[in-house]
C-alpha cells in the first residue's frame, strides 16, 4: 500500500515507519478527498447563552436530580456549613488542595493539604474525603467543573476519595453549556462532574457510586 | 489491507445470526426492556432543549468540515499535542497500531494494562494483540469487564453487555471473579460493588492506561474522553503513561465546537443532561497525572470511507448509539448478529465501509439488516442519513455479486416482465397462486429462491385480484 516506503528499500526502523505511516495516510486522505467538498458552513443559531430566572436555584435542582446533596448558604455562613456536613458524613480526615481558602479549613477535622504533590495513592485511597472549590458550573445540566486552577488541586485529589465536597462560589455560575465552555482553557486538565459515580450498565438501572467518589456534596455560596 | 478487525471472524451472515437471534425469548426480552426504557429517555432529554434541531444542524456541519479538509486538521492536532508534551503515532491498519501499543507498553515496562472502553481499540482487537504479545488488558468500565469475563461479545455501543440480565451477570462473577463473595446477590448494587473491589487494585497501581477518545480539538490538542463510572478518569490520571487510540474522524476543529457535541452526545446517548465524568487533558501536565501521553491516530479502512461522497458521511458518527434503541430490526435481533464491533443501523452502514475492499459475505449482508424505516435518521445527533446510505451500499453489493445471483435473476425476470404489457398481466395473474402458499394473509414460507427472503421475514400473500382487475371492474 505505502510505495514510498517500500521504495526507500530495506526494512526500515520503527521511528521511519512511523513517519511513513503518517505519510501514507495523509497522503490516502488527499486522495479520498480528490472532489475537495469546498468550505462548508457551520450555522451557530442555537443558544449560545440562555435565561434562567433562579440560575443558583435552577444548578441546584439539576444537580439534585443526580442524586447529590446541595445546600445553599451566605459566605458567612460558610464554614459552619463545612462542619456540619463533614460532622455529618463522620469524617475525621480530610485531604484538601494547597491553596484552600483558610476559613474553609474548619478546626473539627485534620486536614492533609497536597503541599508539594506529596500525597500519595495510598493516602488518598484511605482519606475520609475531600474538599474543593471549583472553576465554572453550569445551571441547566448540573455540571462542576474543576480546571486544576485555584482551590482546587490535582485531578488525583478530586478522584481517589470517596467523599467529595465542593464549593461553587455564585460568580462562577453559568446557565448553558457554551456559557461555561467560553470560561474555560482547554489545554488545562479539566474534570467535569455531574453527579456522583454512577453505572447503568445492569439492565440499564442507575447504581450510584463505582470508581468514582460515590458521595458528591455541594454547598452553593450565594452572593 | 483496510478496516481489518471490524468484524469477528466466522460469524455468519445476517439472516443466519438473525434466525439464531430471534429464536432467543430471552435476549428478546432483555433488549426489548432496554431499547424501550432509554427511548423513552431520550425523548425526554432531547425535548428539555429548546434549540435540539439548530445543534444537529451544527454537528453535522462541525464534522463535514473536519471530513472536508481531514488532512488540515489532523496536521494541525498532531502540531498541538506535540507542543504540549505528548507524541503522536500514525497507524495505517489495526496491525500497525496494535504493533505501536504493545512496543509502548513494553518500554513502559507493564505486563498489564487498564483500559477505558473504546471503540477503536475493540475494532483493532488490540485486547488479543496484547495477550499474544504477552500483556494482559483489563477491561475497566462495568459492561466491558462483564463481556470480558463473560468470554462474550459486545452487543451495543454504549451498554455492551445490554442482552445479558442481572441473574446472568451474577453468574459470570461467580465463576470468573475470583475475589467475588461468595453470597452476592443479583442486585444491581452488589455486582456493581464487587467489580469496583476488583479493579481497585489495579487501578492503584498500574503503570499503562490505554484509552479511546470522543473528541480531539484540532487547535489546542485537548482529547475529551466522556464517561460515567469513574474507571475513565482512574485510567487518565494515575497511571504514568497513557495512551490514547483515536479514528482520524474524532477531531473537531475547536475549543468552542466541543459545545455543541457536549450537548449533543450525552442527551443522545444515555438519555442525561450530562454523563457523570468528562475528562478533557492536552499533552501532559507536570505534577498533574500521566508523565508520558502517546496518542495514536488511526486510519483502518476510514480514509476508504472518506472517498465515497455518498458512504462518508458515517464518519460523522459520535458513537452515542441512539440509533440501535430505535431501530425494529436491533430491537429483535441485538448487537451480535451483526457480527461486528459496531452493530445496529450504523454499524450496517459502518462496517462494510471499514472493510472496504475487504468487504466479505457477512459484512456484504449487513446493508440488508434493516427495514429503511427512517428512525435512525430523525435521532440521529448529526444527521447521518443511514437510509440514504443503505441503499447505496445495497446497490454496490448488487452490483458486485454475480449476475446469477438469485437477486440479479429475480430482478432481470421482473424487468422483462416488466417491460411488456402483456407479459405484465400473465405474471399478475401467475403471482394469484401465491394464494395458495398463504395462511392468514401471510406466506411465512416459500421455495427457494424465495425462502432465502422468508427465512426471517413473512410475506404478505398477493391480493385476490390484480389493481389493474379492480380498476377495470370498478372504473372501467
Amino acid at each position: 500500500m505505502d510505495q514510498a516506503a517500500d521504495q526507500a528499500g530495506a526494512v526500515p526502523a520503527a521511528g521511519e515507519r512511523s513517519g511513513s505511516a503518517r505519510e501514507a495516510v495523509l497522503r490516502r486522505v488527499r486522495a479520498a478527498l480528490a472532489d475537495r467538498p469546498g468550505p462548508v458552513a457551520v450555522p451557530r443559531d442555537y443558544d449560545r447563552t440562555r435565561e434562567a430566572a433562579d440560575p443558583l436555584a435552577l444548578l441546584a435542582e439539576r444537580i439534585e436530580d443526580y442524586r447529590a446533596m446541595v445546600h445553599r448558604v451566605q459566605a458567612a455562613e460558610l464554614p459552619a456549613r463545612i462542619t456540619a456536613s463533614l460532622a455529618a458524613r463522620g469524617a475525621r480526615r480530610m485531604a484538601a488542595p494547597v491553596d484552600l481558602p483558610a476559613d474553609w479549613l474548619v478546626p473539627e477535622v485534620a486536614w492533609r493539604l497536597d503541599t508539594d504533590h506529596s500525597s500519595t495513592i495510598e493516602e488518598l485511597d484511605g482519606i475520609d474525603g475531600v474538599l474543593t472549590g471549583c472553576a465554572v458550573a453550569v445551571a441547566e445540566t448540573g455540571t462542576l467543573v474543576l480546571d486544576a486552577g485555584e482551590a482546587q488541586g490535582r485531578r488525583m485529589l478530586t478522584l481517589l476519595p470517596d467523599y467529595h465536597l465542593c464549593v461553587v462560589r455564585a460568580d462562577q455560575v453559568a446557565v448553558s453549556l457554551p456559557e461555561a465552555l467560553a470560561r474555560l482553557d482547554g489545554t488545562r486538565p479539566l474534570t467535569f462532574v455531574s453527579g456522583p459515580s454512577a453505572t447503568s450498565d445492569i439492565e440499564l438501572n442507575r447504581v450510584e457510586g463505582v470508581h468514582g467518589p460515590r458521595t458528591l456534596e455541594v454547598v452553593i455560596v450565594d452572593a | 489491507m483496510a478496516g481489518r478487525g471490524v468484524t469477528w471472524l466466522g460469524t455468519p451472515t445476517f439472516p443466519k445470526a438473525a434466525r439464531t437471534a430471534l429464536a432467543d425469548p430471552q435476549l428478546r426480552a432483555n433488549l426489548r426492556n432496554a431499547t424501550t426504557t432509554i427511548r423513552g429517555k431520550r425523548a425526554d432529554a432531547v425535548a428539555e432543549l429548546p434549540d435540539w434541531e439548530p445543534l444537529r444542524r451544527a454537528g453535522e456541519a462541525i464534522k463535514d468540515q473536519v471530513l472536508g479538509d481531514l488532512d488540515t486538521y489532523l496536521e494541525r492536532l498532531e502540531a498541538a499535542v506535540t507542543a504540549r508534551g505528548g507524541i503522536v503515532h500514525w497507524a495505517r491498519d489495526a496491525d500497525e497500531a496494535n504493533e505501536i501499543v504493545l512496543r509502548l507498553t513494553r518500554e513502559a515496562g507493564a505486563e498489564e494494562v487498564v483500559k477505558v472502553k473504546s471503540m477503536a481499540t475493540a475494532e483493532i482487537g488490540l485486547n488479543e494483540a496484547l495477550a499474544e504479545g504477552g500483556v494482559r488488558a483489563v477491561e475497566t468500565d462495568l459492561a466491558e469487564l462483564i463481556v470480558q469475563l463473560g468470554e462474550d461479545r459486545p452487543s451495543h455501543i454504549l451498554v455492551p453487555a445490554i442482552h445479558r440480565n442481572r441473574a446472568e451477570i451474577r453468574e459470570i462473577f461467580r465463576r470468573e471473579m475470583p475475589d467475588v463473595p461468595e453470597d452476592i446477590t443479583d442486585e444491581p448494587k452488589e455486582l456493581a460493588e464487587a467489580a469496583r473491589r476488583h479493579l481497585r487494585q489495579k487501578f492503584l497501581t498500574a503503570k499503562v492506561a490505554v484509552s479511546g477518545a470522543n473528541f480531539a480539538v484540532a487547535d489546542s490538542g485537548s482529547i475529551v474522553v466522556v464517561e460515567s463510572e469513574g474507571n475513565g478518569r482512574m485510567c487518565l490520571t494515575l497511571p504514568e503513561t497513557l495512551i490514547t487510540v483515536m479514528g482520524i474522524e474524532k477531531v473537531v476543529p475547536t475549543w468552542s465546537d466541543l459545545e455543541v457535541f457536549l450537548q449533543l452526545l450525552p442527551r443522545s446517548s444515555t438519555a442525561e443532561r450530562m454523563n457523570p465524568y468528562t475528562s478533557i487533558w492536552t499533552g501532559v501536565t507536570p505534577g498533574d497525572g500521566p508523565k508520558n501521553f502517546h496518542l495514536v491516530l488511526l486510519d483502518n479502512g476510514r480514509t476508504d470511507t472518506l472517498a465515497d461522497e455518498v458512504g462518508r458521511q458515517a464518519l460523522r458518527c459520535i458513537r452515542c448509539s441512539a440509533c440501535l434503541n430505535v431501530c425494529p430490526v436491533y430491537e429483535r435481533t441485538g448487537g451480535a448478529a451483526y457480527g461486528s464491533v459496531y452493530p445496529g443501523p450504523i454499524g450496517a452502514i459502518l462496517t462494510p465501509q471499514l472493510l472496504g475492499e475487504d468487504v466479505d459475505k457477512q459484512a456484504r449482508s449487513l446493508p440488508y439488516a434493516s427495514s429503511l424505516c427512517g428512525a435512525c435518521f430523525e435521532v440521529c445527533p448529526v444527521r447521518i442519513d443511514i437510509p440514504e446510505v443503505l441503499v447505496h451500499l445495497r446497490a454496490q453489493a448488487v452490483e458486485a455479486k454475480n449476475k446469477t445471483s438469485p437477486e440479479a435473476v429475480a430482478m432481470s425476470a421482473l424487468a422483462w416482465a416488466m417491460g411488456d404489457a402483456r407479459r405484465w398481466a400473465a405474471t399478475q395473474r401467475i403471482a394469484g397462486i401465491g394464494r395458495l402458499l398463504s395462511r392468514g394473509g401471510r406466506i411465512s414460507s416459500l421455495p427457494w429462491p424465495g425462502s432465502k427472503w422468508t427465512s426471517s421475514r413473512d410475506l404478505p400473500a398477493p391480493p385476490k385480484e390484480t389493481f389493474r382487475a379492480w380498476w377495470r371492474r370498478t372504473r372501467g
